[in-house]
């Protein structure tokens, strides 16, 4: 499969041409965010730069200072189901054109892909230093006082592969290997286990 | 302990990269599940040429002792946590203790029971077992109390084979599929746990001992690569790199199936210690 070339922030009419199963190649500049910065963004904090059309990466990265820069040394996604409560008031207030992590979102982040116009792209996970070698220049910190893994990283990345696994027109890669897994699970249990040499 | 602590991060054991190997040749080329087993692959490669963390989550440290009781221990548990500050220091080690009442992190990955230190005197040479688990895999790890009505789960083999299968379906990909499971039957809530881990320090080419265990093992294996779930969740035809069931004693009104979930990036290392606490072999 072919991978598709996009540049963050994204346009409005990229993130709508975009469709469950499309692997793409991800360049530009993304923001870092997890637990704290979600827990921030919505309990009244400011945005500490304009997030619209941004890729927001749940990435608690390692960073270590060299010479007096910032270098990452292992940044793969972490979990995004943990963002879930917050998600969708983000996207609707915010307006980021993708979040990035591993795991996939539930029905709200859902359904406020579909309403703004965001799409959620799933990075592999564990990958930490195939992925750092994408990151190609780290531009800046904000709110480092949440700690290291918990601040918001601004960096430039190219070529970044990932994968749509839900959509702005309401689709999850996700719901669909869950609804054929559970079918599988089905069958699997109609076949009692004995011994066997 | 440095090194043995900085080879766990960076380099993944042989006998993991080489399942995730296999994965990758049984799937189709072009499909996302090839893709991504390359990714993974192309990942360990980097950071063991550059020496740096497998995965971002440099996990919990877990570390078992066996050996003779003296007071060498006490020096071992010294430098085991000396090392740890130094390879946090240094970006091996990800900063991932945090204080529950406070909320802060101590920065250092020590803490209240941090790193979790298990010792058990035996009448051998020195044994360091260790294992930095990631956070998302644990948390994907669980524990049925038998018998289970929603799984239809007695107690027996049937109704293990349902708790094991049923914790790979709930996990999906969120452990970072394809995992590795331990499995302890029996014992109580806390040793289901630690027995469960310890089974995953077991080669994944291993054969267990018991048949009734080594035939469920391969069953389970095979049926959860069944379930379609694929690497990291998305589809594809390897869901669990390996299964481990082992048992303990339980009592008579408790039967405990504990299913521990490790992700692909299973990092864990066993060694034996000269009586100098020098490593004098690799298991
Ligand atoms: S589950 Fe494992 S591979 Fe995935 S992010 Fe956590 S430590 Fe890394």
């Amino acid at each position: 499969m072919d991978m598709k070339q996009i540049t963050s922030p994204l346009q409005h009419d990229v993130i709508k041409g975009l469709t469950v199963g499309d692997m793409v190649s991800i360049s530009g500049r993304i923001v870092t965010g997890r637990d704290q910065i979600h827990k921030y963004l919505t309990s009244g904090g400011e945005p500490p730069i304009d997030l619209s059309g941004l890729v927001i990466y749940h990435c608690g990265p390692v960073v270590i200072k060299e010479k007096g820069q910032w270098k990452i040394t292992a940044a793969g996604p972490t979990t995004s189901m943990r963002e879930e409560p917050y998600q969708a008031q983000i996207i609707s207030k915010l307006r980021p054109g993708a979040i990035m992590g591993k795991g996939g979102m539930g029905e709200k982040t859902k359904k406020a892909m579909s309403e703004c116009g965001c799409v959620y792209l799933h990075a592999a996970g564990g990958a930490a230093q195939y992925l750092a070698e994408c990151i190609i220049k780290v531009e800046g910190v904000h709110l480092e006082e949440f700690g290291q893994p918990e601040a918001m990283w601004v960096l430039t990345i190219k070529d970044l592969p990932a994968l749509v696994t839900m959509d702005s027109h309401g689709n999850s890669l996700h719901d669909t290997i869950l609804n054929d897994s559970s079918k599988r699970l089905e069958e699997l249990f109609s076949q009692p286990f004995s011994v066997k040499k | 302990m440095y090194d043995l602590i900085r080879k766990t991060s960076t380099v993944l054991p042989e006998d993991v990269t080489s399942a995730i190997k296999k994965a990758l040749a049984r799937e189709d080329k072009g499909s996302v599940a090839h893709k991504t087993f390359d990714i993974i692959l192309k990942s360990i490669v980097l950071s063991s040429k550059k020496s740096l963390p497998i995965c971002q989550d440099t996990g919990t440290i877990l570390v078992m002792i066996e050996g003779r009781p003296d007071k060498s221990i006490f020096h071992l548990e010294k430098s085991i946590k000396d090392a740890i500050r130094k390879l946090t220091k240094e970006g091996i080690l990800r900063q991932n203790c945090v204080c529950p009442l406070t909320e802060k992190n101590t920065l250092d990955n020590t803490g209240l029971h941090v790193p979790q230190i298990h010792f058990e005197p035996v009448n051998r040479p020195t044994k360091i077992s260790i294992m930095l688990k990631g956070g998302g895999s644990e948390n994907m790890s669980t524990q049925y109390s038998l018998p289970n009505s929603k799984i239809q789960a007695g107690r027996d083999m049937e109704g293990v084979r349902r708790c094991i299968l049923d914790a790979v379906f709930q996990a999906q990909g969120k452990g970072c599929a394809p995992g590795i499971i331990g499995v302890c039957i029996g014992g109580d809530r806390a040793s289901g746990y630690l027995f469960a881990k310890k089974q995953i320090f077991r080669n994944l080419e291993d054969k267990n001992p018991s048949p009734v265990l080594a035939s469920l093992e391969k069953t389970v294996l095979k049926q959860a690569n069944e379930l379609g779930i694929g690497p990291m969740g998305l589809g594809g035809k390897t869901t669990l790199l390996g299964v481990k069931i082992g048992n303990a004693g339980r009592h008579p009104a408790s039967y405990f199936v504990t299913v521990s979930y490790s992700c692909w990036a299973t990092r864990r290392y066993v060694v034996e210690l000269t009586q100098k606490g020098e490593i004098k072999k690799w298991i």
